[in-house]
């Protein structure tokens, strides 16, 4: 037991991988209280709970590899390597945002890290993601597109026609499913006929797999499994993760439809504080470490809130740039 | 210059374009194999490949959406809808997506991208496949819309639009496929986006029109002028962006302006031309803009009624002739 998670990663990359998720609960539970001021407007769904699927996922893919997303993508985002001040400045639709305040929190888009975007139609992102994989394949680029989106994505139109794309072109495209079991206020199982989404790529002759999407170490050798099954092979791939949200859909949703009983057993599966407890047992890190850890992660949530507070609003001017070359 | 049809134009714009810039490809339903339902893409699979030539499964709005994601990984996708009517199903990639990316991302990325889409009404095939949907990619930030009348402007532009590095509507009218004309053999020969041409001279009446509207305008002018009528046909060639100074300075010129569009007149692109020459120069007008519209009906099938739906010849002569005679 003592040895399990040096099986998988170096120390370091352990701990990267909590600060990570720390990162990410920090910055999502900061822009709660950014929202309750009245500082981020508009549609706000935070990640809480959902973050060892981002950083797990993210480190098995190349830095080379797409990401896409949903609108639920601040943390993928970061985790691939957004500057956090820019993120939150774009929540704060300031000029200074990664979209210089033009996408807001569903929208964050970074190309120098081949964050290829959050889309806020859902089941938009499944030909895109596609289509940025054949332009890998078309140019010979040793790269994949890792497609992210939520359990309410899988009913729609374009992710079968994707699904049936990706396999009958031959495209390296990793699906990843955030299955939170719920699309908004819907249960899974009051909207699929089948519930279990992962089995729904045998009509695709597609492989996938489920994953307990509450354990970053098992999400990480999934993907990293997959990613490479994917590379190797130049088809796609699919992975189900099962997870948890802890607030509700948008800050606008008590989530009054999931009973307090629910709650409480993903509040137990907190990946958080279950992999610190994890990597203090294996001696991986010491209390003090993990407190380091996390001072530093509120220090830079800290000045991304600074820096978003301090920096300009877009012009009145802008409204007409960056619509056409 | 050769003379050639509109389907060949077109045809050769791709040939051309495809040679010129190897992230130049083509998808779209039964385009490869089949040569494209209505013989545009025909040779590319030949010439080209299986690698650049794309056959896809049915899916309109994931034909777009691969489009998309392929333009911001750098190719320079030209993607054929079958008919404008399955642009419908696709109206979530091209409006949510294609529309928005560059903006919503904060100019970061662009989408050099081409959809062509043949269209129109005339064919007797009734209500889903008859439609003129100009004015729905019209009212949508974010793309250009062209719209060409003649084998010419069908090269030129299709090489602008593929060339271009924003998103186009490339609309193709399908009774136009066969029709004839001069085209010049310069691969260079390109028509400029946002730029409409004045297609016959005149003096007294400025029509305005676009695509195989164009072609009637023409003809309606030529039999006016045995009457003693001077019209001016001013072909819009580009729907978005409007070249409002060749055609407000026609209407400067006459004072009398008829719009010709084949699409609904509810919400129709005459309406719009109508208000911008309204705003810009209401003091020169001598009647009110009159417009010849295609009727707020869905198509019907049978030919004898499907005529009265569409503006013709003499829909247009009559309308020039009441706003030189003042009946309006």
């Amino acid at each position: 037991m003592q040895t399990r998670l040096r099986m998988v990663l170096p120390d370091q990359e352990l701990l990267k991988l909590y600060e990570q998720m720390f990162l990410s609960r920090e910055f999502e539970e900061r822009c709660a209280e950014q929202y309750a001021k009245g500082h981020i407007t508009g549609f706000l769904h935070l990640y809480s709970g959902q973050e060892a699927v981002a950083v797990g996922a993210t480190a098995g893919l190349h830095r080379d590899d797409y990401i896409l997303s949903a609108y639920r993508e601040h943390a993928q985002a970061i985790v691939r390597g957004a500057d956090p001040r820019r993120v939150m400045a774009e929540l704060f639709g300031k000029a200074t945002g990664i979209c210089k305040g033009k996408g807001g929190s569903m929208h964050l888009f970074d190309p120098s890290l081949n964050f290829m975007g959050g889309y806020a139609i859902v089941g938009g992102q499944f030909p895109i993601s596609v289509g940025l994989a054949f332009s890998a394949k078309y140019r010979g680029e040793d790269r994949i597109s890792a497609c992210f989106f939520g359990d309410g994505a899988v009913n729609q139109g374009t992710f079968h026609e994707s699904l049936n794309w990706a396999q009958l072109w031959q495209l390296p495209v990793l699906f990843i499913c955030e299955n939170n079991f719920y699309g908004i206020g819907t249960e899974v199982h009051r909207s699929s006929a089948l519930a279990s989404i992962h089995k729904r790529t045998c009509g695709y002759d597609i492989p996938s797999e489920k994953v307990d999407g509450m354990d970053v170490i098992a999400v990480y050798k999934a993907v990293k499994y997959a990613a490479e099954k994917v590379r190797e092979s130049g088809r796609p791939y699919f992975i189900e993760a099962t997870t948890y949200r802890f607030r509700g859909h948008s800050m606008a949703d008590p989530a009054k439809y999931r009973s307090v009983a629910e709650h409480e057993v993903w509040k137990a599966r907190d990946p958080l504080p279950n992999f610190a407890k994890q990597l203090l047992e294996e001696g991986i890190a010491t209390q003090a470490q993990l407190e380091s850890i996390e001072a530093r992660c509120r220090q830079t949530v800290d000045e991304a809130v600074t820096f978003a507070e301090e920096s300009p609003w877009p012009e009145d001017s802008s409204v007409y740039e960056d619509i056409y070359v | 210059m050769a003379e050639m049809t509109y389907r060949d134009a077109l045809n050769l714009a791709l040939k051309e374009e495809m040679r010129r810039d190897p992230s130049v490809f083509v998808l779209g339903e039964d385009v490869a194999l089949y040569e494209g339902s209505f013989k545009v893409t025909r040779g590319l699979l030949a010439e080209f490949g299986e690698e650049r030539v794309k056959d896809t499964p049915i899916s309109e709005n994931t034909i777009i959406g691969v489009s998309v994601g392929a333009a911001m990984g750098g190719l320079r996708p030209v993607a054929e809808l079958m008919t404008v009517n399955f642009a419908l199903l696709a109206m979530d990639q091209i409006v949510n997506h294609m529309g928005k990316i560059r903006s919503m991302f904060g100019g970061q990325t662009f989408l050099p991208m081409t959809i062509r889409m043949p269209g129109g009404g005339g064919s007797q095939l009734a209500a889903q496949h008859s439609q003129s949907l100009e004015t729905y990619f019209m009212h949508c930030p974010g793309m250009h819309v062209l719209y060409p009348a003649t084998p010419a402007d069908a090269k030129g532009l299709l090489k602008s639009a593929i060339r271009d590095n924003n998103p186009v509507i490339f609309l193709e009218h399908e009774l136009l496929y066969n029709s004839k004309g001069e085209v010049p053999d310069d691969p260079e020969f390109l028509v400029p986006i946002g730029r409409a041409e004045v297609k016959r001279p005149g003096d007294q009446v400025t029509i305005i029109a676009y695509a195989r509207m164009t072609i009637l305008a023409l003809q309606a002018a030529d039999e006016l002028a045995g009457e003693g009528i001077s019209c001016e046909v001013v072909d819009l060639r580009s729907l978005a962006p409007l070249d409002m100074e060749t055609f407000l300075s026609s209407v400067r010129a006459t004072g009398r302006v008829v719009v010709v569009e084949e699409c609904w007149r509810t919400c129709g692109l005459g309406g719009e031309i109508a208000s911008r020459i309204y705003d810009a120069c209401f003091d020169v007008l001598q009647a009110p803009v009159k417009r010849v519209s295609g009727l707020d009906v869905p198509m019907p099938y049978s030919r004898k009624i499907e005529k009265i739906c569409i503006p013709q010849v003499e829909d247009i002569k009559g309308a020039v002739r009441d706003v030189v005679s003042g009946r309006y």
